[in-house]
């Protein structure tokens, strides 16, 4: 067990094992994202009440999902760095941030196309997307603090205590459609109890929640290898790779 | 496929801009995220190797003068 946290510790060989899993993970993931895709888009029916606008729900549901377990991923980084000062976490807090920004900026969009011809509106105050929007805020502000600070171990510090005080924002997000009735609906999906969705919808939407999570995890070990690769230049052993390459 | 004909499932019963669009844009900062990274890391390399190739030239010409 210690010696796989000392691996992971290890520069050279997170980079390597991270390319060899990209190297078959990004094709499943490609491809599981064209079957969620297109099964969703093609071969299920419309929703009873929303008709086709529904659809959104293929790729809104998963961005939003991953968007979230994004900030976990950053936040806890962001505690190991804290804790343990271990450098490869903060280049994964780092990795993580840009992404989650991109899927809560994708949640956000969807979302607001998504409402418009089902609540008659692109943007409502509600209490779900203020906290997705503060959700984005806070993964523009961790990248924007890295940028800020010419000393980057500093840098690191100060991404990981603003990304651990920014979770009390996850509970808020989780729980808004519970705790303020709005336009935004409940949950469809539960792991206790039965769930409100249909099979025949759940699947696709399922298989896409997967693939989202299968992409994060490709492009946060693509960002990490970039990173590691920029801030190992000096030593010898990206030396000898960029020799033999 | 639900949809009778291409020209069906691209209208949507008049939802189609809508799904359409938001497909689109998801699509396009997937691709962008998942090139990125590929791109930058390649822009790295090639970086990298030409302060290699810069290193190797100097130190064989600093052995050239030392000779």
């Amino acid at each position: 067990m210690w010696t796989f946290f000392h691996k992971l510790g290890s520069p050279p060989w997170l980079y390597g094992i991270a390319g060899s899993i990209l190297r078959w993970l990004l094709p499943i993931a490609v491809v599981a994202l064209s079957v969620g895709v297109v099964w969703g888009l093609l071969y299920t029916s419309p929703d009873f009440r929303q008709g086709n606008s529904y659809r959104i729900i293929y790729i809104h549901v998963p961005a939003s999902v991953v968007a979230l377990a994004g900030y976990y991923v950053m936040a806890i980084a962001g505690a190991v760095s804290l804790i343990w000062k271990m450098k490869m976490a903060d280049i994964a807090m780092l990795a993580a941030a840009p992404v989650g920004a991109a899927l809560t900026f994708v949640a956000l969009l969807t979302g607001s196309i998504w409402g418009k011809p089902t609540w008659g509106t692109w943007w409502v105050w509600d209490a779900r997307i203020t906290s997705m929007l503060i959700l984005l805020f806070l993964y523009l502000g961790v990248m924007a603090l890295y940028e800020a600070y010419d000393n980057k171990a500093a840098a690191a510090r100060a991404c990981a205590i603003l990304a651990l005080v920014g979770t009390v924002n996850i509970p808020i997000i989780y729980k808004s459609v519970d705790w303020w009735y709005s336009l935004h609906q409940p949950a469809s999906i539960k792991f206790t109890g039965e769930s409100t969705i249909d099979p025949s919808m759940l699947y696709p939407l399922l298989l896409c929640i997967v693939s989202f999570y299968l992409l994060f995890t490709c492009v946060l070990l693509a960002n990490m290898r970039v990173e590691i690769l920029r801030r190992e230049r000096k030593t010898g052993w990206v030396r000898r790779l960029v020799g033999e390459s | 496929m639900y949809f009778d004909s291409v020209a069906a499932a691209l209208v949507m019963d008049g939802h189609g801009p809508y799904v359409w669009s938001a497909y689109g844009i998801t699509l396009t900062v997937i691709a962008l995220l998942v090139l990125l990274p590929i791109v930058s890391k390649r822009r790295l390399l090639r970086e990298l190797r030409g302060e290699h190739r810069r290193n190797r030239q100097s130190e064989s010409r600093s052995s050239v003068e030392l000779s």
